[in-house]
């Protein structure tokens, strides 16, 4: 822009503005994702490495299409997309056929974002809401799981990675056999805990010596990234907490009732999704509430029901579903939790 | 985050912390500014009704001599800031946009800086009443920047009582150091200024407020308190808006003034360190409010720093006066937070005027101004020192439900201090939004 020195700019107050923008903000997160993506390709190889790949080209193609109906402006400059994308990717079982991730992201773009007006305007998170949606059409994929760190993950795709679309992908049983990997039963820590009532160690669930979808294994790792956006005040510290919060506290109320069944906090919070969900996913900024008390409630709400349906429901896992009826009830929480202003009389 | 200052300094919940820019011209002592060919004097430079001329053109006037007395109570009469000739009563551009009122004096070449008219008066001597109406005829406001006149600030209205006088020398807005170098420089000039602030207001007890980026000032001030300890000096957390009204009375004595009420609802009544000083310094005298201390910053301007500018001075006279180069572009008159940017630089400086910025166009690249979505961060919740809702206000703002954010989410209560807009990630101008908001329903109101 060039200016000749006689022209007056005229602008609103206030002429001075904080260094954080939204692109900045979204290019943090994406730089927070890459160490848990990086995890996720060293643990599992060439599959998972596929699969990003693929979700993320499929949910920026997915934006720039509804761009062109729309707008005709890109808003792909903005990362949001390709957040999503990313954590799309990391929600996904390693072995998950590439065809089918791209139907998650485009199904979470366009159902959890674009129909709704674009970023800022979804009410859901899009990247829970692809998930949702292959979790319905493809419930065996999505609940195939296979072995971390064997031999030669750098050099072969599992087979179903490259199923061809709309046919049944091979079976992964024989190829898992193959690789010889003492031990692996093909379940996630809750599924053994849920169905078989084994306990997985505290510190493989830390550091990621676990088999579960590709990002979601390294609780550790992903506390470390979600710290550093916290830190860098580009996520809202308070949102983690209280879904981490509602999750110890639920988790510790069940066990007063019924100590049997009822897990214990540590292997609730370190299993699973659920990392990944609260630093992550419910502290999405669009989906959450914006008024303090609202956070509380919003946090809680999702950590609560998290273990409500890991103990009491059909699945084995609940942090999707939680942090979706989160985002639902997200409206009607910041409605009844209006702060109060500054001088109001007690009485209202 | 009110934890992080359990143990720290006293101060109110939210706020912001922009770059204080204040360092250069917070060590540089106030000089005076030579007299411009022409001063243009608005007529209206307080909040209330305008002032009446009481000259006509062609009159030769003498520095200090009133040109327009007060019409009413609230408002206030204006001298002349120098010695010289009526050219006339014209309209002229002003800070506020509009184009109003002025009388246009041409000052006499070498024009003496003695102050030629006023009388000796003993303030303690006079009653009560009497102190207030020499106040109104010093033609004294409030140089905050807010320019409410001080007589009626320091009336109590009948049905309340206050109890103590706020001292504002909080100067929470970047760049503006002129209150800085007033506690410095006349400490003795305000510490008058307060007792006929508490004398005219009935107060027993004064605090003074400083953000505790200027300890030099608050040292100060404390080696100057008179020994009866009526008035005390407390150093209160540098948070941007610190020096709002409301914002001190809860940092100081914790103490919320109701919303849309005033100060004096809860016992307090607040005054401006420059102000007070400015009072301390004339009262005595009989002299009526003719100059005062403005900040000339910002990149490009070669010397920035406090001067002394007779009231009436074009902006672009100050700016000869100080230099300046660069392809500066914006010019505010005030704070970067609150200040009006003009479009003219035959724009004088008014009572009201704390400060001048020239701002360059490299400070405003134009990315930063492209407008995106509002994702919801929730930082202007967490900014608003009113407590206010602004993303949501923001939301119904770009609606039109004008009347929803008045009646529902409090919009009166904002007072524009521009915390919101600073913090937003999305670089949506919710101040401008909330104004043209504010705007519209006084107007369908009417």
């Amino acid at each position: 822009m060039k200016k000749s020195k006689s022209q007056i700019e005229l602008r609103t107050t206030p002429h001075t503005h904080a260094a954080d923008d939204v692109v900045k903000i979204m290019r943090n997160v994406v730089y927070a994702l890459l160490p848990i993506a990086g995890f996720a390709v060293w643990q599992f190889g060439l599959s998972v490495l596929a699969l990003l790949i693929t979700v993320t080209l499929s949910c920026l193609l997915t934006e720039r299409f509804f761009n062109w109906m729309g707008s005709g402006y890109s808003s792909l400059g903005d990362w949001s997309a390709t957040i999503t994308g990313i954590l799309l990717a990391l929600t996904l079982p390693p072995a998950f056929p590439l065809w089918m991730g791209a139907v998650a992201g485009i199904a979470g773009i366009a159902l959890g974002k674009a129909l709704f007006g674009g970023l800022g305007m979804n009410v859901l998170n899009p990247a829970l809401v692809g998930r949702a949606f292959v979790q319905a059409a493809f419930p065996v994929a999505i609940t195939t799981w296979t072995p971390a760190f064997f031999d030669g993950r750098f050099s072969q795709f599992a087979p179903s990675t490259l199923a061809l679309p709309f046919l049944r992908p091979p079976s992964v049983d024989s190829w898992v056999e193959l690789l010889q990997i003492d031990a692996f039963s093909g379940a996630t820590p809750l599924a053994l805990h849920k169905f078989e009532g084994i306990q997985t160690d505290t510190i493989d669930l830390l550091t990621g010596m676990t088999t579960g979808s590709a990002g979601e294994t390294s609780a550790l790792l992903i506390l470390v990234c979600g710290l550093y956006l916290a830190f860098r005040r580009m996520l809202d510290w308070r949102i983690p907490l209280t879904v981490m919060g509602g999750v110890a506290l639920t988790s510790f109320l069940l066990s007063l009732v019924d100590p049997e069944q009822a897990p214990d906090a540590i292997f609730m919070l370190f299993s699973g999704g659920l990392m990944l969900g609260a630093w992550f996913m419910a502290s999405d900024m669009v989906g959450s509430p914006v008024t303090p008390l609202g956070i509380l409630i919003y946090g809680l709400l999702i950590g609560s029901l998290t273990v409500v349906i890991r103990v009491y429901g059909g699945l084995t896992e609940g942090v999707m579903y939680a942090i979706l009826l989160g985002n639902a009830a997200t409206p009607l929480i910041e409605q009844i939790t209006q702060p109060r202003v500054f001088g109001q009389r007690a009485s209202k | 985050m009110s934890l992080f200052n359990l143990f720290g300094r006293p101060s109110f919940n939210h706020g912001i912390h922009p770059p204080s820019n204040k360092t250069v011209t917070g060590k540089t002592p106030i000089r005076r500014l030579p007299f411009p060919g022409m001063l243009v004097i608005p007529l209206n430079q307080h909040i209330g009704k305008p002032a009446v001329p009481i000259v006509r053109k062609g009159e030769e006037v003498v520095r200090g001599q009133p040109i327009a007395k007060a019409d009413g109570f609230v408002s206030v009469p204006i001298h002349a800031p120098a010695t010289g000739r009526i050219k006339g009563i014209e309209l002229m551009p002003t800070a506020q946009g509009r184009n109003a009122p002025s009388i246009l004096l041409e000052v006499y070449e070498g024009a003496t800086q003695e102050v030629l008219w006023g009388e000796e008066q003993t303030i303690g001597d006079m009653s009560d009443e009497a102190l207030r109406q020499a106040i109104q005829n010093s033609g004294m406001v409030g140089l905050g920047g807010a320019a409410f006149p001080s007589h009626v600030k320091l009336t109590i209205p009948e049905d309340k009582s206050v109890d103590t006088l706020v001292v504002n020398g909080c100067e929470c807005e970047p760049y503006l150091s002129c209150d800085h170098r007033m506690m410095l420089e006349h400490p003795r000039a305000l510490m008058r200024g307060i007792r006929y602030a508490m004398r005219a207001t009935g107060t027993k007890q004064a605090v003074i407020g400083i953000e505790d980026n200027k300890m030099d000032a608050v040292e100060t001030l404390r080696a100057n308190l008179p020994r009866d300890g009526s008035i005390s000096v407390e150093a209160v957390e540098t948070k941007y808006p610190q020096g709002s009204e409301k914002m001190l009375i809860k940092s100081l004595l914790g103490r919320e003034v109701p919303a849309g009420g005033i100060p004096a609802e809860i016992g307090v009544v607040v005054n401006n360190v420059g102000t007070l000083a400015a009072l301390g310094q004339l009262l005595p005298k009989g002299e009526g409010l003719i100059e005062r201390v403005i900040t000339v910053a910002g990149p490009g301007v070669k010397h920035p720093g406090n001067y002394l500018v007779p009231l009436g001075t074009p902006i672009g006279f100050v700016l000869d006066q100080v230099g300046y180069e660069g392809s500066q572009t914006e010019f505010i008159l005030g704070g970067p937070m609150m200040g009006p940017a003009v479009s003219a630089l035959d724009t004088p400086v008014t009572k009201g005027t704390s400060g001048l910025l020239v701002l360059n166009e490299p400070d405003i690249e134009s990315e930063t101004l492209r407008i995106w979505p509002c994702i919801k961060c929730a930082r202007c919740v967490d900014a608003c020192p009113m407590h206010l809702n602004p993303s949501h206000l923001g939301q119904l703002a770009a609606k039109r439900k004008y009347e929803t954010m008045a009646e529902e989410f409090h919009l009166n209560d904002c007072f524009e201090c521009g915390s919101c807009s600073y913090v937003c990630p999305s670089n949506i101008p919710l101040v401008q939004y909330f104004r043209i908001a504010k705007a519209i329903n006084r107007e369908q109101a009417a």
